[in-house]
């Protein structure tokens, strides 16, 4: 720590000693940190419990407490192509790269985001499935052409599970303990997860929590993952053997002549 | 009963892909073919990546024809020599089919090759194959002899190109040259459609070189299984997309089906074979068709793109 944050953290402990409002602090557990895949792996639910923490300095809102919970996928980029007519035949003519998207995401707020947040803020803090689909750094503003091939691979995604967006996925237990369950489907990509909870009043952004976890294979599906790509020519010898095994034992078993 | 798959990283049904790949393994048994070209575009509807469908259905073609193979064999109905032309035209066919398929998946037209391709010659062989049968069925009905005897002595011109060999076991003597170009066709085909190509040598060899139908069986069934047994070990080796688990779902059931399948196959006589055989190839070819003519009710398709690992 250098010599000035370390003053400006002694000013900013003495502003609070004077009695300046607090602000709410967030803390948030996950029920697990790692989604192991078996080979009976079907999906899994994973659960963020948060509480809004806030004591006798708090300010007092006039307005509820909203909390938003973004869980993002491993980031990919992801190629998305539009069939046009050309002729009689319909076929891929213009495509749209999204670098760094992300290849799960759920959006889950204890009521409709728009009720929450003004369009304005979901876009500025990236909130909602369009605005936190790309990574931080990408280009606010989208074209038309872009922004419709943007509703595709969003349409498309959240027909496989991954994209989701639950408007009543977060749960108050008490006035400030809050809970939201994450579905991770099957198809859900290994590697880790991020997830940002961030708490609103107002349509203001108060405090904010990040946690992760990961897929990850475990056992015999690990093992033979390792082995495809350690070991490929084995791997590709022991396959072939057990093709031709099987196939020659069933020539046996079913041989009649 | 699910069971997630290690490589194509999805959960998927063990019955419904016993059921599936004991269905097309009846098919293959019944007549002859490697049966890829039905299981290929089956898991891919099924969501496994195409990829894993291509490299997996290889390892499983292999396993599934090895039973044929060796059946044929002992019935000595296959040509080692003529089988051996032909696997070395289908390795020089697929290392150029492997060059095509990257260089169209590089333009992002893979799809369109695909579909085009499958549409193409799926209708014409069958629509051939159809034409031929019902006419052979006509004769009959007619009371003629189902085809036209060969008479001694007279041949297609192609049979008469210089390299001319003999190759007993098939009572054929002709150039290798036309052999070796049909064997780089499939080879090519086979590894730009993840097919073994059986569907296109078995009618090619039975029409074009007039081989008798039980040799013709048993050779295409050793060429298939040793262009996928090094398929399987090329895909292996270069894109690790061949599934262990799902290899041997395939297997269990398609070696199954393929027994019943030739089982049927001896109650079957050959006029019907070939009509249903012609069905079957024209019905896939129309399903994609279809595909391709029908405004789709999704525009939008999402890939990953490779590079961005």
């Amino acid at each position: 720590m250098s010599v000035l944050a370390r003053i400006a953290a002694v000013l900013m402990l003495l502003a609070g000693g004077v009695g300046a409002a607090r602000a709410e602090t967030l803390i948030a557990a996950m029920s697990s940190h790692q989604i192991l895949i078996t080979s009976n792996y079907t999906g899994s639910q994973l659960t963020v419990f948060g509480v809004v923490e806030r004591d006798g300095r708090t300010v007092a809102r006039g307005d509820p407490y909203d909390i938003v919970v973004t869980a993002r996928g491993p980031q990919r980029m992801l190629l998305v192509r539009e069939k046009e007519r050309l002729g009689p035949i319909w076929i891929n003519r213009t495509q749209r790269r999204f670098p760094d998207s992300s290849l799960f995401l759920t959006v889950a707020s204890n009521r409709p985001l728009s009720e929450i947040i003004s369009p304005e803020t979901a876009r500025r803090e990236r909130v909602g499935l369009e605005n936190a689909q790309r990574s931080r750094d990408a280009a606010l503003d989208l074209d038309v052409t872009t922004a419709r091939f943007q509703d595709g691979l969003i349409r498309i995604l959240a027909e496989k599970g991954l994209y989701r967006a639950r408007e009543r996925g977060v749960t108050f237990l008490s006035s400030t303990v809050f809970s939201a369950p994450i579905d991770v489907p099957a198809t859900a990509p290994t590697g880790s997860y991020e997830i940002e909870i961030v708490l609103y009043a107002g349509g203001v952004p108060l405090a904010r929590q990040t946690t992760n976890f990961e897929v990850v294979k475990s056992g015999m599906e690990q093992s033979l993952a390792a082995a495809a790509h350690d070991l490929p020519l084995v791997y590709g010898l022991v396959t072939v053997l057990i093709a031709l095994l099987l196939g020659w034992l069933s020539s046996v078993v079913f041989r009649r002549d | 009963m699910q069971i997630y798959l290690p490589i194509a990283e999805l959960p998927i049904s063990v019955m419904m892909v016993l059921g599936l790949s004991g269905a097309v393994g009846f098919v293959s048994g019944l007549f002859g073919v490697g049966g890829g070209f039905l299981l290929t575009p089956l898991l891919i509807f099924l969501d496994i990546p195409p990829a894993v469908a291509v490299a997996t259905v290889a390892a499983q073609v292999a396993g599934s024809s090895t039973t044929g193979v060796l059946t044929y064999w002992r019935r000595r109905a296959l040509d080692f020599k003529l089988g051996g032309i032909l696997v070395a035209g289908g390795i020089a066919g697929t290392l150029l089919g492997v060059l095509f398929f990257n260089s169209m998946r590089r333009l992002g037209q893979l799809e369109l090759v695909i579909t085009l391709s499958y549409v193409t010659l799926f209708t014409i062989i069958g629509g051939l194959m159809l034409y031929d049968a019902l006419r052979a069925m006509l004769r009959v009905r007619a009371g003629k002899p189902a085809r036209l005897k060969r008479r001694a002595g007279t041949h297609p011109w192609w049979m008469g190109l210089p390299l001319r060999m003999r190759f007993p076991d098939s009572q054929l003597y002709c150039s290798v040259i036309p052999i070796a170009l049909l064997a780089i066709v499939i080879g090519f085909i086979g590894a730009v459609l993840g097919v073994g190509g059986g569907f296109i040598l078995v009618p090619a060899l039975i029409y074009f070189f007039r081989i008798p139908t039980a040799v013709v069986v048993g050779t295409s069934l050793f060429q298939i299984l040793m262009t996928m047994t090094g398929a399987t070990l090329l895909h292996a080796m270069t894109n690790q997309s061949v599934d262990i688990i799902l290899a041997i779902l395939l297997l269990l059931g398609g070696v199954i089906g393929a027994q019943f399948g030739g089982r049927a196959a001896r109650n079957l006589n050959v006029e019907s074979f070939r009509l249903l055989l012609a069905l079957l190839i024209l019905s896939v070819g129309l399903r994609f068709a279809i595909e391709l003519f029908i405004p789709p009710s999704e525009p939008f398709s999402v890939v990953i793109s490779e590079g961005s690992r």
